[in-house]
């Protein structure tokens, strides 16, 4: 196993290593069952976004923006909330269609790219004045 | 019973935190009102908004460490005391008259007002077919709310967007 610089501690990377799905499939689980639970899109969108806090905190910036950048989260939070108001358009329609599922996938899928835009944004804004 | 001592708790909490002189102590003690205000959301009987309540702190703690653990503030202490704490006391005391004839007019504390949600409690299972009435209510009665709330973080992120491009592209050769 190959131990990087960036990060924390060896300790702290198993460990995010093992709960890090973990989160990410609580945070699916809250946002499907929206039906019969508490919970909803925008609190499983958070618990997504937390988890992909938990990787950064962890591995350091570079492991996460290999994966996922500023611009594609952007652009997921878009298609999100244009998912959302397709939803609308056509609740509106006389067709009757129960689309909750789809509505708070949409909201979520919105909500947890969109906050952890703002998190690289704040991150890389520190970061960079910090160079200066 | 249990209310009153987590409201005390979070009061206690509160004045810790704004008059403590550590960046982090003010932050860690921030971080504990807003779970005592989840563990109040939850006694309450509103388990949606405590849910929301506990995640959205949990974020807001880790920016916040993440903003403050290498700043330094300094404290600043000279200056017009004297116009401050008068000013400070003329805007509480305007707050406590307004509060007071306001909070008047308000229904006593635990006996909802029901005009419009009623009807929503009555027939709202069987109108939109959820078997969640918070969720029957935010997702088909309320839905253009949603939308607007929806619309507020699309424009947050285009916010970022502006701030964190260097270059604009007309000055990409």
């Amino acid at each position: 196993m190959k131990v990087n610089e960036q990060g924390m501690t060896l300790i702290v990377k198993t460990v995010t290593r093992l709960t890090a799905g973990l989160i990410l499939v609580y945070g699916i689980y809250i946002t499907l069952h929206n039906n019969t639970g508490p919970g909803g899109g925008f609190a499983g969108g958070v618990i997504i976004t937390l988890a992909f806090v938990h990787l950064m905190l962890a591995f350091g910036k570079e492991a996460v923006l290999k994966k996922i950048n500023l611009s594609k989260c952007v652009s997921l939070a878009g298609l999100g909330a244009m998912i959302f108001l397709f939803t609308i358009i056509l609740k509106a329609a006389p067709y009757h269609v129960n689309l909750a599922s789809l509505g708070d996938s949409a909201i979520a899928l919105a909500v947890a790219t969109g906050l952890f835009a703002m998190f690289l944004a704040l991150v890389l804004l520190i970061v960079g004045n910090g160079e200066k | 019973m249990e209310l009153h001592l987590i409201l005390l708790f979070m009061i206690c909490g509160s004045i810790i935190a704004v008059e403590t002189k550590d960046l982090i102590s003010s932050v860690i003690s921030l971080s504990a009102i807003g779970l005592g205000l989840s563990l109040a959301f939850l006694i309450l009987k509103a388990p949606n908004l405590a849910i929301i309540q506990l995640v959205v702190e949990i974020l807001c703690v880790i920016i916040l460490i993440r903003a403050t653990i290498n700043k330094d503030l300094p404290l600043i202490k000279d200056g017009r005391w004297l116009f401050n704490t008068i000013s400070t006391f003329i805007f509480i005391s305007c707050f406590l008259i307004a509060a007071f004839f306001a909070l008047k007019e308000l229904p006593v504390f635990g006996e909802p007002v029901m005009r419009i949600s009623s009807e929503y409690i009555a027939s709202g299972m069987e109108k939109s077919g959820f078997a969640n009435i918070v969720t029957a209510i935010s997702l088909d009665f309320r839905n253009y709310d949603c939308l607007a709330q929806v619309a507020v973080l699309f424009a947050a992120i285009v916010g970022v967007l502006a701030i964190i491009r260097k270059t604009g592209k007309a000055h990409e050769s």
